[in-house]
C-alpha cells in the first residue's frame, strides 16, 4: 500500500554528540539554580521525549529528522523569558509533499512538551520548498491546526511519527 | 485402570483418529500415551494393533486415513527404544515409504519414515534405498508446509548420517534432490537443517566426485543467496539465533574446496559492501574458508584478497574494532597458509612503501599509519619467515628515519615492529632449544646491530619531543626492548641497564608531564614483574640497584624537587612487584610516617602533616590491601600499629596542647583501624594492651582528659577488634569510652557500639545502659545509646529491646521537651538501621546476625504505627514519622513489601509531614524511593491499587516540592509508573495528574521537565488521543 517514495535516497548525516550535564552529587550542582530552556533543550525535546526535534521520524524515511538535517540546532530560536520559540525546518526535497506533516509533528511535539506559556512558530526555511507560503500559513493558523488535530487519521500519523525510536 | 486394558485400546484408537471437535488435543495425546504404554509393556503386539487399525490406514476418507497413519507413526516414534522384529520393521517401512506418495496423508508417512529410519541397525540396505527412491519420486519439498519441510530435511539428514552407502550409490540423483529440496527455503529452523545437509553431503562425497563437482555451482548458488544472514523481520530471531545460522552457513560454505571458485568472489564482493555487518561476516567466512580450502586453491585469489583487505583495514577507523580485528585475523591466516606470496605483496605494495618512505617529509594521516602499523605487526607475528622479510625490507630504514628526526609515524611503526618480534620470540622462543634458532635469525641479528642506535633515538624522542604521542611511543619502545627475555641476544644487558637508568631519571626529574610520568612508572613495574616471573637472574640485580634502591632513597631525600605525593606513588607502585621490594619499602615508609607524624605533633608543621597524610593514605590503599591479598602474615600491620603507639608514648609529654589537624586525625585513625583489623587476634591483644597502658598513663600524668588524638586512636583499636580477641579490663575501658562520649566525642560512641557487639557481657551492658539512660540530658548520650543499640541489634541481643523501648517512651511521653533531643532520638533509628562505613561492618569484624534489619523492622514498626495513631501532639507525630521514615527507608525492600498494605497510608502521611520542613528533604527523598520501589515491584501492586487516590494526591503535591530536584523527579517517575496500573483504577485521576504535570513542564530543572514530558505522554496514551494539547 505504501506509495513510492518521493525522495528515495536521501543524504543521511550523523547525529551530533551531546555534552554531559551536571547531576546532583556533582561539585557544581546547585539545587535552586534554574536551567533556562535553550536552543539545545528544544533541539533535544525534538530528540528524546521532552527533548523535543531529533526523534521525530520523517514520515517517508526511517531516519530521524536530525539524521536528515531537516532540523539543526541553529535553526531554532528560543527566548525563555519572552516564552517564544521559532523552529525553521528544511524539507528534504523542494517539492516534499510531507512538509506540512513534518511541520505539524514539530508543532504537536512542542505543544506537548513545553509549558503552555510558550508561543510556537514553525516555518519552512526560505527558498527550500515549492509552496513555502502556503505551508507556513497552514502551520501557523491556530484554527487549521486545531482542525487538523480533530482528524483521527492525521493524529494517528502524527503519533506514529512521534513514537520515540530507541537505538 | 480400565483404560489400560488391552480391550480398551480400540476405544483409544477411535479417540485419536476422531477428527470431530468433540475430542480435545490433550485427550487425544492421552490416548496416544495409553496405547504406547500398552505396546511398551507387551500387553498388545504391534501386529494386532495394525490389524485392528486396518481400516483406518486404508480408508478413502482422507482425514481419517491421515489421522490413522499419523497414529501409527507417532506410536513408532515413542517406541524408539523398544526392539522390534525385522519382519515387522520391513513391512512397516515398506508401507510408510509407499505412503510418501499419498500427499493428503503425508505427515504421518514422514513421521513414520523418520522414526523407523532412526533405528540404524534394524533397517536393511534395500529398505533404505526404497525410502530414498520413494522420497525422490514423490516429494516436492518446497511445496509443503513448514513442519513437513522440516521433517523432510530430517529424513535426508538421517539418510546421509545413517546410510552413507545407500546414498553413495545414487550420487547424482541424490545431490539433485537436495538441490531441489533446499532451493528457496526461508524458514530459519529449516534453513539451519539445510545448511547442515549441504555440509554433510559435501563431506560424504570425496572431492573428486563427479556428481558433487557438477552440482557444486548450483548448490552454491542456492547457498550464496543467504549470505550474509540478515533478518528482515526481527521476530525470526526468537527461534533460531542469527549467529547460529551464520555459523551453520559458514560450515556449509567451507564444507568442500569445490565451492572455492564461487565462494571467494562472492565473499570479496560482499566485503566491498558498505554495511559493517556484512563486512564482518565476509571476513569471518574468508578466514574460515581459507584454512579449509587450502593454499593451492587460495593462491590465485591472493592479489584480490590483499587489495580488498588493505582497503578494509585502511578505511576502518578506531571505532570499527570488529572489522579491524576480523581483517587482521584473516591476514594472519592468509600469511600462515602460504609464507612467501602474500608477504611479498605487502612488501611491494606501493601504498605501504611510499608511506613508509615519506614518513619524515610529509605528515600522513593518523589512520593510515595506524593501519600500516597493524598490518606489519600482524604480518611479522605470523611466522618467522615473514618477520625476517619485513625486518629486512623496512627496519633499518625506519631506524635511520627515527634517529634523523623522530616523528610519530616512524616511531609508531618501529614500536609495532618491536612488539611484533617480541611476541614472535615469546611464542616460538621461551627457554627451549628454539632460542638459538631465533637468535640466529636475520631479524634478530638486525635488531642487535641497530639496538644502540634505536635506544638512543627513542630516548631522544622522549626527551625532546613536545608531542605526547611521540614520547609515549618512545616509552613503549624502550619498555618492549627491556621486556625481551634474558635468553635473547638482540638486546644486551648494557642496553637494558641504560633503559632502566633513563626511566628512573624521568621518574625523578620529569614529573611535570603527568601522562609521561605515569606511563614510565607503569613500564618500570611491568619490567620488574616480568624479570621476576621469568627468573632472570642476570637482570634482577641490575633492577635492584638501579630502580629499587633509588626509589627507596627517594622518601628520605628532602633535596629532590619532586612532589612528595609522586614519590609515595612511585615507591608504592614499585613495591607491588614482589615481597622483597615491598618489605624494603615498608621499612622506609614506617620511618617516614613516624618522623612526619612526630614533627607535625610536636610543632604543628603543616608540611609534615601533609606528608603524613599522603603516607597514611598509601598505607591504607596500597600496602595493607597488598599484604592481605598475598596473604603472608600480619606482621607489617601489627608492626605499624605498635610503632605509632610507641611514638605516642615517646611524645606524650610534648604534644598535650597542640591541636592535631582534623584531616590528619581522620587519616591516622582510619589507617589505625585498617591496620588493626588486618591483624590476628593475638596481635590485636598486644596492640590493645599497649594502647591501654598509654591511655591510662595519660590519665595518671595529666589527671585530666587525654588529648583527642590518643582517645581517637584508642577508639579505632576498639572498633577494629576481632570478637575472639581477649580484653583485659573491660570495665575500665567502658568507663573511659562512656565518659569521652558524654563529652561529645563521637568516635567513642562507635567504639562503644563495637565493644558491645563483639565483647558482650550482660553485667557491663546493664551498667552502661543505666548510666546512659539515667541522666540522659544531652544529645551525645542519645547518640551513644543508639550506637550501643546498633551493636546489640546486629548480634541479635535481647537487651536491644530495652534500648528501643527507652527511645519510644522518650518520643511518646516527652512531647513538651526540647525538640533537639527528640530529633536525636528519632534519628537514632537511622543509626541502628543503616550500614556504617566507620564501624560495625564486615571488614571491621562485626558480629552480624542474618536478617537483623528485618527483625528490628518487625519489632519497631507496629509500635510506631499504633503510637502515631494515638498521638495527638503535632511535634510528637512528626518525630514519630521521622523515626518511621528512617526505619522504612533503611529496611530491605522485601520486608517493606510484605507489610505494604498497612504501611502505604502511613508512608503517605509521613511524606506529607516531612515535606513541610526543608531540613527533612533527604529523609523525604529516601522515603519516596521506598514508595517508588513498591510501585515498581510486582508484589506491591495490590497495595498500590487499593490506595491509588491518596497516592496520586500526595505525589501531585511532591511534583512541586521546591527544595530538592531529586524529589520532584522521583515523584514524576512514580506517577509514570502508576500509569501502567489497571486502566479502570487510574483513569479517573488522569485530569488531575496532567494538571499537576503542566506545572512540572515549566520546572526550573531540565531533568524534571524531561521526566514530566515522559509522564505526560504515558498518561495521555492510557486514554484515546483526545488529550488537550
Amino acid at each position: 500500500m505504501a506509495p513510492a517514495l518521493i525522495n528515495a535516497n536521501p543524504v543521511v548525516y550523523e547525529k551530533k554528540e551531546r555534552p554531559a550535564r551536571s547531576r546532583p552529587g556533582d561539585a557544581d550542582f546547585n539545587e535552586y539554580a534554574a536551567d533556562i530552556i535553550d536552543q539545545l533543550e528544544i533541539f533535544d525535546i525534538l530528540s528524546t521525549f521532552l527533548h523535543h526535534i531529533r526523534d521525530i521520524k520523517d514520515p517517508e524515511h526511517p531516519y530521524s529528522l536530525e539524521e536528515l538535517k531537516v532540523i539543526t540546532e541553529d535553526a531554532i530560536e528560543v527566548d525563555d523569558k519572552r516564552s517564544y520559540v521559532r523552529v525553521t525546518f528544511t524539507p528534504t526535497v523542494e517539492h516534499c509533499s510531507m512538509a506540512t506533516v513534518i511541520g505539524l509533528c514539530l508543532r504537536v511535539k512542542l505543544m506537548r512538551s513545553l509549558p503552555s506559556r510558550f508561543k510556537v512558530d514553525i516555518k519552512v526555511a526560505p527558498g527550500t520548498h515549492a509552496t513555502e507560503d502556503a505551508v507556513n500559513k497552514q502551520l501557523n493558523d491556530k484554527e487549521r491546526v486545531a482542525a487538523a488535530l480533530e482528524n483521527p487519521n492525521l493524529v494517528d500519523m502524527v503519533d506514529e511519527c512521534l513514537t520515540p525510536s530507541y537505538e | 485402570m480400565a483404560d489400560s486394558t488391552p480391550i480398551n485400546f480400540v476405544k483409544h484408537i477411535e479417540t485419536y483418529v476422531d477428527s470431530s471437535s468433540s475430542k480435545s488435543p490433550a485427550h487425544q495425546d492421552a490416548s496416544l500415551d495409553a496405547i504406547a504404554k500398552l505396546l511398551m509393556n507387551d500387553m498388545i503386539t504391534l501386529e494386532s494393533l495394525v490389524r485392528e487399525m486396518g481400516m483406518y490406514l486404508t480408508t478413502t476418507d482422507n482425514i481419517i486415513r491421515a489421522r490413522g497413519i499419523l497414529l501409527l507413526a507417532e506410536l513408532l516414534t515413542r517406541l524408539s527404544s523398544k526392539s522390534l522384529e525385522n519382519a515387522t520393521i520391513h513391512s512397516l517401512i515398506g508401507f510408510f515409504a509407499e505412503r510418501l506418495s499419498d500427499w493428503r496423508a503425508l505427515r504421518g508417512a514422514l513421521v513414520g519414515c523418520l522414526a523407523l529410519m532412526k533405528r540404524k541397525g534394524d533397517i536393511s540396505k534395500s529398505d533404505a534405498t526404497a525410502v530414498a527412491q520413494s522420497f525422490m519420486q514423490n516429494l516436492q519439498v518446497q511445496s509443503l508446509g513448514q513442519h513437513d519441510r522440516k521433517l523432510c530435511f530430517e529424513i535426508l539428514e538421517c539418510l546421509i548420517d545413517c546410510y552413507p552407502d545407500t546414498v553413495m550409490t545414487m550420487e547424482d540423483d541424490f545431490v539433485y534432490v537436495i538441490c531441489e529440496a533446499i532451493d528457496g527455503e526461508k524458514d530459519p529452523q529449516c534453513l539451519l537443517l539445510t545448511f547442515h545437509l549441504v555440509e554433510i553431503v559435501a563431506h560424504l562425497y570425496p572431492d573428486s566426485s563427479n556428481s558433487l563437482a557438477s552440482y557444486a555451482e548450483d548448490l552454491f548458488n542456492i547457498l550464496g543467496s543467504y549470505f550474509p544472514i540478515h533478518f528482515t523481520h526481527p521476530k525470526g530471531e526468537d527461534d533460531v539465533k542469527r549467529e547460529e545460522l551464520s555459523r551453520a552457513l559458514m560450515l556449509a560454505f567451507a564444507s568442500t574446496p569445490l565451492f572455492e571458485p564461487f565462494a571467494i568472489p562472492l565473499l570479496l564482493e560482499k566485503l566491498s559492501s558498505s554495511l559493517p555487518s556484512s563486512k564482518v561476516e565476509s571476513l569471518k567466512y574468508l578466514s574460515y574458508c581459507t584454512v579449509k580450502y587450502g593454499p593451492h586453491r587460495m593462491l590465485q585469489h591472493f592479489e584480490l584478497l590483499w587489495s580488498s583487505l588493505k582497503d578494509t583495514i585502511f578505511s576502518s577507523g578506531q571505532s570499527d574494532n570488529k572489522i579491524a580485528s576480523e581483517s587482521l585475523i584473516l591476514l594472519k591466516n592468509l600469511i600462515q597458509q602460504d609464507d612467501g606470496k602474500l608477504v611479498n605483496l605487502i612488501l611491494n605494495d606501493a601504498d605501504i612503501t611510499s608511506t613508509l618512505k615519506s614518513l619524515n617529509t610529509t605528515v600522513p594521516d593518523q589512520q593510515r599509519i595506524n593501519a600500516i602499523g597493524r598490518i606489519l605487526h600482524v604480518s611479522a607475528t605470523s611466522s618467522i619467515a615473514s618477520c625476517n622479510a619485513i625486518f629486512q625490507s623496512f627496519f633499518s630504514d625506519l631506524v635511520t628515519q627515527v634517529s634523523d628526526r623522530p616523528n610519530f609515524g616512524c616511531l609508531y611503526i618501529c614500536v609495532e615492529l618491536l612488539s611484533a618480534c617480541r611476541s614472535l620470540f615469546m611464542n616460538h622462543g621461551g627457554p627451549t632449544s628454539l632460542n638459538h634458532n631465533n637468535n640466529e635469525q636475520p631479524w634478530c641479528i638486525m635488531l642487535h646491530s641497530l639496538c644502540d642506535k634505536l635506544t638512543s633515538s627513542l630516548v631522544k624522542s622522549i626527551k625532546e619531543s613536545s608531542e605526547d604521542a611521540c614520547s609515549q611511543s618512545g616509552v613503549e619502545g624502550l619498555k618492549i626492548l627491556a621486556l625481551f627475555p634474558g635468553s635473547f641476544m638482540g638486546v644486551s644487558k648494557v642496553i637494558f641497564e641504560s633503559i632502566l637508568v633513563e626511566f628512573v631519571s624521568i621518574i625523578v626529574f620529569k614529573f611535570d608531564n603527568g601522562v609521561l610520568w605515569g606511563s614510565v612508572l607503569k613500564a618500570l613495574s611491568e619490567i620488574g614483574s616480568f624479570i621476576e616471573e621469568s627468573h632472570d637472574f642476570e637482570k634482577i640485580p641490575s633492577f635492584d640497584v638501579i630502580v629499587v634502591e633509588k626509589m627507596v632513597g627517594l622518601l628520605s631525600d628532602d633535596d629532590s624537587s619532586m612532589p612528595f605525593s609522586l614519590k609515595v606513588k612511585a615507591v608504592s607502585e614499585i613495591g607491588t612487584i614482589n615481597l622483597k621490594y615491598m618489605m624494603k619499602i615498608v621499612e622506609e615508609l614506617n620511618k617516614s610516617v613516624i618522623t612526619s607524624l612526630h614533627k607535625s605533633w610536636i610543632d604543628g608543621n603543616s608540611k609534615s602533616a601533609e606528608h603524613a597524610m599522603l603516607l597514611l593514605e598509601c598505607y591504607d590503599n596500597k600496602v595493607l590491601p597488598w599484604f592481605q591479598n598475598v596473604n603472608i602474615s600480619d606482621d607489617v600491620a601489627t608492626n605499624f600499629a605498635l610503632k605509632i603507639w610507641e611514638q605516642i608514648e615517646e611524645d606524650i609529654t610534648l604534644f598535650s596542647d597542640t591541636h592535631v589537624e582534623k584531616k590528619l586525625l581522620e587519616a591516622t585513625t582510619d589507617t589505625m583501624k585498617n591496620a588493626v583489623a588486618s591483624c590476628s587476634s593475638e596481635n590485636q591483644t598486644k596492640i590493645l594492651d599497649k594502647s591501654f597502658t598509654i591511655l591510662s598513663s595519660t590519665f595518671k600524668v595529666k589527671k585530666s582528659n587525654p588529648v583527642n588524638l590518643i582517645i581517637s586512636l584508642f577508639d579505632s583499636v576498639i572498633i577494629a577488634l576481632h570478637p575472639k580477641t581477649h580484653v583485659k579490663n573491660p570495665k575500665i575501658i567502658l568507663q573511659i569510652l562512656t565518659e569521652s562520649l558524654t563529652n561529645g566525642h563521637i568516635p567513642s560512641s562507635h567504639a562503644l557500639g563495637s565493644f558491645f557487639n563483639k565483647i558482650p557481657s550482660k553485667e557491663s551492658i546493664d551498667i552502661s545502659f543505666i548510666q546512659l539512660t539515667k541522666s540522659c540530658s544531652n544529645v551525645n548520650e542519645i547518640v551513644g545509646l543508639s550506637w550501643m543499640g546498633k551493636g546489640l541489634v546486629m548480634r541479635g541481643d535481647e537487651k536491644v529491646k530495652d534500648v528501643i523501648m527507652f527511645f519510644l517512651d522518650f518520643l511518646i511521653s516527652n512531647s513538651s521537651q526540647d525538640q533537639e533531643m527528640m530529633r536525636a532520638v528519632a534519628d537514632s533509628f537511622s543509626v541502628m538501621m543503616s550500614d556504617s562505613e566507620k564501624c560495625l561492618n564486615k571488614k571491621l569484624h562485626a558480629v552480624i546476625k542474618p536478617l537483623y534489619k528485618q527483625r528490628l523492622f518487625s519489632i519497631v514498626v507496629p509500635i510506631l504505627q499504633s503510637s502515631i495513631v494515638k498521638s495527638d501532639s503535632v511535634i510528637t507525630r512528626s518525630m514519630l514519622h521521622r523515626a518511621l521514615a528512617h526505619v522504612i527507608s533503611n529496611a530491605p525492600l522485601s520486608a517493606v513489601l510484605g507489610e505494604a498494605k498497612k504501611l502505604i497510608a502511613l508512608m503517605l502521611d509521613g511524606l506529607t509531614i516531612l515535606s513541610e520542613d526543608v531540613e527533612n528533604r533527604d529523609i523525604l527523598y529516601n522515603l519516596l524511593l521506598v514508595l517508588s520501589g513498591i510501585l515498581t515491584d510486582k508484589n506491591g501492586e495490590e497495595a498500590i491499587v487499593e490506595n491509588v487516590y491518596i497516592i496520586v494526591r500526595c505525589l501531585s503535591k511532591l511534583v512541586a516540592y521546591p527544595h530538592m530536584m531529586l524529589v520532584r523527579e522521583t515523584a514524576i517517575q512514580c506517577l509514570t509508573a502508576m500509569s501502567e496500573l489497571p486502566y479502570a483504577r487510574v483513569y479517573p485521576f488522569r485530569q488531575e495528574v496532567v494538571q499537576a504535570l503542566s506545572k512540572a513542564l515549566d520546572d526550573s530543572k531540565r531533568s524534571v521537565r524531561q521526566e514530566a514530558v515522559k509522564c505526560r505522554q504515558a498518561w495521555a496514551s492510557i486514554s484515546s488521543r483526545s488529550l488537550h494539547i
